[in-house]
């Protein structure tokens, strides 16, 4: 345990609201390096309230990484420097004394910031609900062990799985793409067999809604596998399209 | 107030079967003619969500958070317990029931347990079929592991994301029923109020927490499913937004609150390492399958773990509970770990103790570990700096999941018609202590499995009419919101909202935590007291009500939680014996174990909310038709 404290500028993105400017300010604060990010981000507040000034909003909720709710552009990465993690794993230890770091919203077409550091994700459950599921009635399913699944299968989709929805790939992306995320979701479920029944029209569905919500699409430049912090690999996005095309060559079309 | 369990009658293993028969039912038609809130989309709230609109019901459904997906159920790690006997190593429906009812120190109900083991299969097959992926053998079957309290492998796990997985399950068969329209989803929306009208659940009013504004809604039936409240702790594994203010309105409302005491402390946490610390992290009690737990025979040996050599270590956890070990259940390795730090012998000196994978690895070699484990000891790295694979993790008890709640009836409805809870928000399943692996089975076994059924019969047979929300109480509740808020904002004193809940969460852990005695909870319920008293006095709630105001949020919360607190300190100090995760120092064997007195505490303590800081006690005797009350024992 390391007991020295860093003395660090932050520059952090203060906007009031949707409809308002925003703009970077500048703040001072000294930190222990055992400190998480966002805990550094509460003393700062905790220091702004008791000045009788406004906390910087900022969202977040298990600080476990697990979540999905935290996420800040640091230093230009969403969730910050470090590979692998949410911006709630990253501690200060990762910083030298005397840094400044920049600290700004999720940008994206389809994530409107709703105050500061606080942007509005809701698009990516709208394309969940076009068809991020498997349509099976609560107490209809067969015995769990009737659907074999060889266990390299299984953790392949585990792995497509494992994504956190917290739309870092999107904000990473130039074009401000969802196609990592999307493709994540329609990989989990195609590579199962309880997922092959409604596979091409999930596909179908599923992109169309991404279209229409204003995401751009992809150009190959892998910076959302980069930035994911669950390491989702772009395999998922030539998986998704493989499955878009033979959707189309199928005869099904979607509403 | 009286306390109806509802339980039916008849033999143990026919009481939900007969129940099933005996309830009234909605016809199809008429579904669609009733509306039901939801609050909560964890798995207890989605899964309800789901199985409720495709029942054919309208479903409103609420979260604060702005995904649903988010609910602080997909941070559990480890894994769901059924009854399938998968392995083959002797599990049934009766050994599920009858570990979980000797987990929880005899005081859970009999009937809710059995029921909650009888439908423990179905789950997994649920979520199967919705394409959890559960970890697999290599013939394509499920895989299963142990955990803490129980002798046979019983666990399914994805990983260590189980918790992730069986959300994104509900969430995705809860996203279904949005697309054919029978569920609508209210995001960033937090629940502030119950309505009770002529003492029925009417309603409830939301605060949007990006407007500001008030919003009224009503149903025929309300569930809460809003999860658990240790948070009060300020330090705990849940998740910085779990609160109780949902069900704490509720129970100022008329609900009585059930066992607020009954607090567990998980034993595998990541020890605390700074003031500044805003909360505790929870490393799978499935660690414990491979890890083993030492502390040093020496007092305050400061010597770098992987320099004390083997005769020195004491595996404390398997010298005194040889036939569960390092899986005994959570409250007992929690106070071991607790007594040989109050001994001195800390791992270096802190409030901590090893978690050792040395052995292990050398047994399965570091691959099998990574497989297991591998996400996890990441984790761990990540936040503490050490690699586990080289030295052994710190761990130290950290609160984490409250088996109080509000009181439920076997329908899980509450004190007030109309209102029922789910999940950890009720009192019901796990008694004095939970079990590892199932929460996840409880949140699931309400919401797609139990509530389904009691809801029809409460609509049937009751028949409640649906009040507008431009009814008169319906604005008189709302302006008692707005009012309270209103003076929230307007104390205008000296301290930060974090400060307040930072010092009532200190007295709640030296007092109401691990180990409690008499003059320690009378000493806490006067300083939170005082505490609460100095908050309405000197707090300062930045910012304004009309727009997304963090500040104000936490301070409504901890508003609740300064009177919740001194309920927990006033349950504890009533029920004088020890049992389970209740722990009062003055009621212990010779060997430091716990002594219940089953004579004078075998019940559910319900609590009437009269007015702030005076309470009713109401006492559900624990009948047992099926097991016979003994004394716990892992050795």
């Amino acid at each position: 345990m390391n007991n020295k404290k860093l003395n660090l500028t932050l520059k952090i993105w203060r906007q009031p609201g949707p409809n308002s400017a925003g703009s970077f300010v500048e703040y001072k604060v000294s930190v222990s390096p055992d400190a998480s990010f966002l805990e550094m981000l509460d003393e700062l507040n905790n220091e702004l309230e008791s000045k009788n000034l406004e906390p910087i909003a900022f969202e977040s909720d298990c600080r476990e990484g697990i979540c999905g709710t935290c996420g800040i552009v640091i230093n230009g990465h969403p969730h910050g420097p470090i590979p692998r993690i949410a911006t709630c794993q990253l501690h200060m230890r990762n910083f030298k004394d005397g840094d400044t770091i920049w600290v700004e919203p999720f940008r994206a077409r389809a994530f409107p910031v709703i105050k500061d550091l606080i942007v509005d994700r809701s698009a990516l459950d709208r394309i969940m609900e076009a068809g991020g599921f498997i349509s099976v009635n609560t107490g209809s399913a067969p015995d769990g062990n009737a659907i074999p699944i060889p266990k390299d299968i299984a953790s392949e989709a585990m792995d497509a799985a494992t994504c956190i929805g917290c739309g870092a790939c999107v904000a990473a992306c130039k074009n401000a793409s969802a196609m990592l995320f999307v493709s994540a979701k329609i990989s989990h479920l195609a590579l199962l067999p309880q997922g092959q029944p409604e596979r091409y029209i999930r596909v179908q569905t599923m992109v169309k809604k991404m279209d229409e919500l204003g995401f751009g699409a992809c150009s190959n430049t892998y910076a959302c596998e980069a930035e994911c912090p669950k390491g989702i690999s772009i395999l998922n996005i030539a998986r998704m399209n493989r499955d878009y095309l033979v959707a189309k060559l199928k005869t099904e079309e979607v509403e | 107030m009286t306390l109806d369990s509802k339980v039916p009658a008849g033999p143990l293993k026919d009481k939900w079967e007969n129940h099933k028969f005996n309830m009234k039912l909605v016809s199809p038609a008429n579904k669609r003619k009733y509306d039901i809130i939801i609050v909560g989309t964890g798995l207890a709230g989605a899964s309800a969500a789901a199985s409720l609109g495709e029942l054919g019901y309208n479903v409103k459904v609420f979260t604060y958070h702005d995904s649903a997906r988010r609910a602080h159920s997909i941070a559990a790690q480890g894994g769901i317990n059924a009854a399938k006997n998968y392995q083959n190593d002797g599990d049934s429906v009766y050994r599920l029931f009858y570990d979980t009812i000797k987990g929880g120190d005899f005081r859970s109900r009999e009937a809710n347990v059995y029921r909650l083991a009888e439908v423990s299969g179905n789950i997994i097959d649920q979520c199967v079929a919705q394409g959890v992926p559960f970890a697999r053998e290599y013939g394509g079957m499920l895989d299963n592991r142990s955990f803490g309290g129980a002798l046979v492998s019983r666990t399914f796990y994805a990983k260590g994301q189980t918790g992730q997985q069986l959300l994104l399950g509900a969430y995705s068969a809860m996203n279904r029923q949005i697309k054919l329209g029978k569920v609508k989803l209210y995001a960033r929306r937090e629940m502030v109020d119950l309505v009770v009208i002529d003492g029925i659940a009417r309603g409830i009013i939301v605060r949007n927490l990006v407007t500001g504004e008030f919003e009224k809604y009503s149903a025929h039936a309300v569930i809460l499913a809003t999860g658990g409240y240790s948070n009060v702790f300020f330090l705990s594994t849940n998740a910085m937004n779990c609160n109780a203010t949902a069900i704490w309105r509720a129970h100022k409302r008329g609900a009585a609150f059930a066992n607020p005491c009954f607090t567990q402390i998980h034993p595998t946490c990541i020890p605390l390492h700074g003031e500044v610390q805003s909360k505790l992290t929870l490393m799978s009690e499935s660690l414990r399958n491979d890890g083993r737990i030492w502390v040093s025979k020496i007092k305050g040996d400061m010597r770098h773990p992987n320099d004390i050599p083997e005769e020195e270590r004491d595996y404390f956890l398997e010298r005194k509970y040889p036939t569960y070990g390092n899986l005994s259940p959570r409250d007992i390795s929690s106070r071991a770990a607790k007594e040989v730090v109050d001994e001195g012998r800390g791992a270096q000196g802190q409030e901590a103790v090893y978690l050792d994978f040395r052995d292990a690895i050398n047994r399965l070699g570091r691959k099998v570990i990574e497989e297991r484990y591998g996400n996890l000891f990441e984790m761990y790295k990540t936040i503490t700096g050490e690699d586990p694979y080289e030295v052994p993790m710190k761990i130290y008890p950290a609160p984490h999941y409250t088996m109080g709640g509000l009181w439920v009836d076997y329908n899980l409805m509450s004190t007030i018609p109309g209102l029922f809870v789910a999940g950890e928000a009720n009192f019901s399943d796990h008694g004095a202590n939970r079990l590892g692996a199932s929460a996840l089975m409880q949140g699931l076994a309400d919401g797609y499995f139990i509530l389904p059924y009691t809801i029809g019969n409460y609509l049937a047979t009751e028949k409640p009419s649906l009040i507008n929300i431009d009814h008169p109480e319906f604005d008189k509740f709302k302006k008692e919101i707005e009012d309270f808020t209103h003076k929230l904002l307007s104390v205008k004193g000296k301290r930060t909202v974090d400060s307040i809940h930072k010092q009532l969460g200190r007295i709640m852990w030296n007092k109401v935590g691990m180990a409690r005695s008499e003059q320690g909870l009378k000493e806490a319920i006067n300083e939170i007291r005082e505490l609460r008293e100095e908050f309405w006095k000197n707090v300062n709630v930045v910012g304004s009500a009309n727009d997304l105001n963090q500040c104000l949020e936490r301070a409504g919360r901890v508003a609740d939680y300064l009177e919740l607190g001194e309920l927990m300190a006033i349950d504890a100090l009533h029920r004088n014996e020890s049992c389970g995760a209740h722990f009062r120092v003055e009621y212990q064997t010779e060997e430091g174990e716990a002594l219940r007195n089953d004579e004078e505490y075998a019940y559910v303590a319900a609590w009437e909310f009269k007015e702030i800081g005076k309470w009713e006690l109401h006492k559900e005797p624990l009948v047992f038709e099926t097991v016979q009350l003994a004394t716990r024992s892992y050795k």
